[in-house]
């Protein structure tokens, strides 16, 4: 089957800047998007957990998005300054897709 | 002063703040006791619409008056006047970078809402009446605080994002805010007629919610304390313990100059006493990213929190009926 080259975008952000990420994401024209819920982890902070977390100024979610791989520069400098200061990872992983037209 | 030290006792052994005990004694004991996510948002949501609905057909029963104003204004400048307060404060006594001062001084000017909850339902208890407009005043006095601190910031020089248009609505169209004024202007709107088709619900049960809520922000704070080791220096935990009271001295101060009754000042001194937990911390990572979250949270939910639920009510309540009551 034919395969297409794309690149999956996976990005930790503080909950509080999620919805600042998303707009941003369709302003650039991001065609679809996934945001996951993050139960907990550790970082540089040590161990975390969502659990007893009253509101949204601990937690992080975990935003998704495959884009075709031309776009990828214009992307990161367009999300940059929701990123910039705050707490998360930006991950960026080669990807194949079956229908390229949809990203 | 006997009198006072009675009244904080009789408080204390309320079922409220025992359950709010037992929570905090489970999370320090590292119990598995925990509630999920859902029933404990349920039950604040339960909480608000049922003090708001309250609140507003108090108001209705006695209409809209010039002490209702000037106590919401009182309100906006109490919650604008503290964090330069605690700023000051911080910045004697401890060792914080203006940046977390700022933000730790942001928490101290806004209110927590469960304290509030928590104060009037142990008004009720005891009979002691307060002016129903108060929750538009806890409603007012949520904002004006982070305004004031980044104030301080862009005096001291230091990069503080400003107050754009989208943290803005975020703090003033929170959900807590919404469901707390929408249902006041219900409860205004219908009177006491409206109170009485629902009362049922959110009369007969609200103690009962509120004690299995309190256990599980017991939880919450009794986490939040145990991470003040290491987190925190004992400077900073000691502010979290005079802040309050000087917050509420003040609250008294304004609710003397407004001539409220015994239950509106106490509740007065509560709000000035209170630190945000949920809006404010929420603000500080959108506006001031930088700011350590760990000395904020721990402070205003491990520390002060507790320190209100289980002395500070009791004392208010106390002050404000040996000041007001005679």
């Amino acid at each position: 089957m034919q395969m297409h080259d794309a690149k999956r975008i996976e990005i930790m952000i503080e909950q509080i800047m999620e919805r600042r990420l998303t707009d941003l994401l369709i302003e650039a024209g991001v065609k679809g998007f996934s945001v996951l819920p993050v139960r907990g982890g550790s970082g540089r902070s040590g161990l975390w957990s969502r659990q007893g977390q009253v509101g949204r100024a601990e937690g992080l979610s975990c935003v998704v998005c495959l884009i075709q791989p031309d776009r990828l520069d214009a992307l990161l400098e367009a999300i940059f300054p929701v990123l910039d200061r705050h707490i998360g990872v930006v991950n960026i992983a080669d990807a194949k897709v079956l229908r390229a037209e949809l990203f | 002063m006997d009198m006072i030290l009675t009244l904080a006792a009789q408080n204390l052994l309320s079922p409220i703040i025992l359950c709010f005990a037992l929570g905090v004694a489970a999370a320090l004991a590292r119990s598995d006791l925990n509630f999920p996510e859902a029933i404990a948002k349920g039950m604040s949501l339960y909480l608000l619409f049922a003090i708001g609905f309250k609140g507003g057909a108090s108001v209705a029963g006695h209409g809209v008056d010039g002490q209702l104003i000037a106590s919401l204004v009182a309100g906006v400048i109490l919650s604008a006047l503290l964090p330069l307060i605690a700023f000051a404060l911080l910045r004697s006594m401890t060792k914080l970078s203006t940046l977390d001062a700022a933000a730790v001084a942001a928490h101290y000017g806004s209110i927590s809402i469960v304290t509030f909850v928590a104060g009037s339902s142990i008004l009720e208890a005891q009979g002691i009446e307060f002016e129903g407009y108060m929750v538009a005043v806890a409603a007012a006095m949520e904002a004006p605080a982070i305004v004031s601190a980044l104030w301080l910031i862009s005096r001291q020089g230091e990069g503080a994002k400003s107050m754009d248009g989208a943290l803005m609505r975020e703090i003033m169209l929170n959900g807590s805010i919404v469901l707390l004024v929408g249902s006041f202007v219900i409860g205004m709107v219908t009177g006491k007629d409206g109170l009485s088709e629902i009362a049922p619900f959110i009369s007969a049960p609200f103690k009962g919610v509120l004690c299995l809520f309190l256990l599980d922000m017991g939880l919450v704070a009794g986490r939040g304390l145990a991470r003040a080791k290491g987190a925190v220096s004992g400077a900073t935990i000691a502010f979290g313990l005079i802040m309050p009271l000087i917050g509420a001295a003040i609250g008294l101060l304004a609710a003397l100059v407004l001539g409220l009754s015994v239950g509106g000042a106490a509740l007065m001194m509560v709000l000035s006493a209170s630190a945000s937990y949920i809006a404010v911390p929420a603000a500080m990572r959108v506006a001031l990213p930088e700011a350590n979250p760990a000395v904020y949270l721990t402070l205003s939910l491990g520390i002060t929190f507790p320190f209100n639920l289980t002395l500070g009510i009791p004392l208010y309540v106390a002050t404000a009926s040996a000041v007001i009551g005679g």
